[in-house]
């Protein structure tokens, strides 16, 4: 792997840009309302193939496709919210996973809806490349042109997708900023405190909990299409619950409580993780690539342990509204 | 209808031995829930650790099973309480979230050094899965044999544990309610211990038979199973151990049951794990405290 590849670092640039997004609904439901969703990924999932079932099976055109991938994501919540949220945490946490888990299954075993393990190239059966991303690489490809001669230097076409996510990054950073100042986002935090004492003042706590964690869905679905238009192809192995815990490390590394860190936290990430890539010196280049996969995913493992022995409150973090007592 | 009945027989015998390696590592899964307050992640983990404990000792260093099965459950155990001394003990106390990510990392870690030291590749145990005997209504593989026995013997010997001496009073006490036991003169501290070493040690259990059921299997095993074990502890009521007993030889029965083809034609054997994310769900909506726990405020 070439260090200096622009284009290498161009895909991580988007990647992080993704994951950002997915790590703003884990801040909706974990850091603001306190509710453990550790199978965030399946909301990614959902919506990622409906979408691509949408475009690939019916033609239905790309913004409306995208909307019904988030429509799903938003009934998985429910799905899963009606039944944990008036319970104790513990509930929600295990719902989660198993629904997490379940997505992935049945995407695995459901070959004529999903395409199977192959995934979503096989979409359209054996002997056919399904593709489902046509309109949004010509998006790109069109913006990249105005930009190519506005700035009279050509714009590649990750480069382009880069600047989008980022920018739809920097805007709901935005959006979540003021609703965390607003009313609702205060009963939220309320919630995450006490909840007996936010019931006492008359708010309906399981109505706030589960707008919260339709909330995070939706941010996460809206990860979940970016990304798969962004890989092209995708399976169901691309959905292990892995990622969900990449966002919660995302969510430590910047700093539990704070909004502002969670871009910082996700480039953090980025280099760290596409750095381990790099591990091909001396004495790692005897390991071979494929121990090297999962040797990376150890370091994973370990930085998770570290971070939450040494610094939970992460590199940016407020320790005054740390709260991980739950 | 006689073919039938042998497939009902021999679907009783699956479930029964799925369901007790559910309930084996359930019970460990469900106490540690009650008296440490984590959900732990990486108890596939633990019991992916079992199975490859039992593959050494059993092809590498040529052990018969029941040896293998035993230097597995003692390997776990200690690992377990190994992980408990080092990593969770010190940093307890952050709340059920966080100490269920750092068992996340525990998992991760585990996972990935069980894939480097013993490969990705597909293994399995040196017994003959070809030798299938006949009991006239099941037929049953030397791994399901050893499994039942397994079941027959551990089963029982832990409801007399849990139920009879002291110390499985003193852990159900705990995770009934810590601060209660500590009052009655309970030595949390030593029960806490002690109930990872029994966590440990089933996990390991639980891992070699579903090696030994499987006949194949990768470092993914425990992973695999890890939200079966989960919904298994909800099933049961989180921190009860007698609920989760029965809640994984009801599981384990149930998913084996609903493919019999006598039953309108029977479930597809794909959609098992689907049945239980169903009975999770179900049970959440209607009966939260679990199958067998007390209502009370949750």
């Amino acid at each position: 792997m070439d260090f200096l590849n622009p284009a290498f670092w161009t895909f991580v640039a988007v990647v992080a840009g993704i994951y950002a997004i997915l790590s703003l609904g884990l801040y909706v439901q974990f850091s603001l309302a306190g509710l453990p969703n550790f199978g965030h990924v399946a909301f990614m999932a959902v919506a990622a193939y409906t979408m691509a079932i949408l475009v690939v099976r019916y033609a239905v055109p790309m913004p409306l496709a995208a909307g019904a991938g988030i429509v799903g994501a938003v009934l998985l919540a429910l799905i899963l919210g009606i039944p944990t949220l008036r319970l104790r945490a513990d509930y929600l946490a295990i719902a989660t996973v198993a629904g997490g888990e379940i997505i992935r299954y049945l995407a695995m075993n459901l070959p004529d809806l999903t395409g199977g393990p192959i995934g979503s190239i096989g979409l359209l059966g054996p002997g056919q490349i399904a593709m489902y991303n046509g309109d949004w690489l010509a998006f790109l490809d069109r913006i990249g042109a105005n930009l190519s001669t506005l700035v009279g230097v050509r714009v590649s076409r990750d480069a382009v997708a880069a600047i989008l996510v980022w920018l739809l990054a920097g805007l709901l950073v935005l959006v979540l900023w003021r609703c965390e100042r607003s009313p609702w986002g205060r009963v939220l935090k309320g919630i995450r405190e006490d909840e007996a004492a936010v019931t006492a003042v008359g708010k309906n706590v399981f109505a706030f909990k589960l707008q919260a964690l339709m909330l995070g869905a939706v941010l996460a679905a809206v990860a979940g299409l970016l990304l798969a238009w962004q890989i092209g192809v995708f399976s169901p192995e691309d959905y292990q619950p892995t990622l969900t815990f990449y966002a919660y490390l995302i969510l430590i590394l910047g700093g539990m409580n704070r909004l502002l860190a969670i871009p910082v936290g996700a480039i953090a990430f980025s280099l760290l993780y596409s750095g381990t890539r790099l591990l091909n010196f001396f004495p790692l280049s005897l390991i071979d690539s494929g121990s090297r996969a999962f040797l990376r995913l150890f370091l994973v493992g370990f930085l998770l342990v570290l971070l939450m022995a040494v610094r939970p409150q992460g590199m940016l973090g407020n320790r005054r509204e740390l709260l991980l007592e739950r | 209808m006689e073919g039938s009945l042998h497939e009902l027989a021999q679907l009783i015998l699956n479930g029964v031995i799925t369901g007790t390696i559910l309930a084996l590592t359930g019970v460990g899964a469900t106490l540690v829930f009650g008296i440490h307050r984590i959900a732990n992640f990486a108890h596939g983990e633990y019991l992916t650790f079992g199975a490859y404990m039992g593959l050494i000792l059993n092809t590498g260093l040529g052990q018969n099973l029941a040896v293998s099965a035993l230097g597995a459950v003692v390997g776990t155990a200690l690992l377990a309480l190994a992980v408990h001394l080092l990593v969770l003990k010190p940093l307890r106390g952050r709340g059920l979230v966080a100490m269920s990510l750092i068992t996340v990392g525990i998992g991760l870690m585990l996972r990935n050094a069980v894939f480097m030291v013993a490969g990705p590749q597909i293994r399995q145990y040196a017994i003959d899965q070809s030798a299938v005997s006949d009991l006239g209504i099941a037929r049953i593989s030397p791994g399901q044999l050893v499994a039942i026995v397994i079941t027959v013997v551990v089963a029982p010997a832990m409801a007399l544990f849990l139920g009879r001496t002291p110390l499985g009073k003193s852990m159900r006490a705990v995770a009934d309610n810590r601060d209660l036991a500590a009052v009655a003169g309970i030595d949390v501290e030593r029960v806490g211990a002690y109930v990872w070493l029994l966590a440990g040690g089933l996990a390991g259990l639980g891992g070699t038979m579903f090696a030994a059921v499987q006949g194949a299997f990768d470092p993914n095993l425990g992973f695999e199973v890890l939200f079966l074990i989960f919904t298994t502890v909800v099933l049961g009521g989180i921190g009860s151990a007698y609920g989760a007993l029965v809640a994984g030889l009801v599981l384990g029965l149930v998913m084996e049951l609903s493919t019999w083809s006598g039953l309108a034609g029977g479930l597809e054997a794909r959609f098992k794990p689907v049945l239980a994310f169903v009975a999770l769900i179900g049970l959440l909506l209607y009966r939260p405290q679990g199958l067998f726990g007390r209502a009370r405020i949750l």
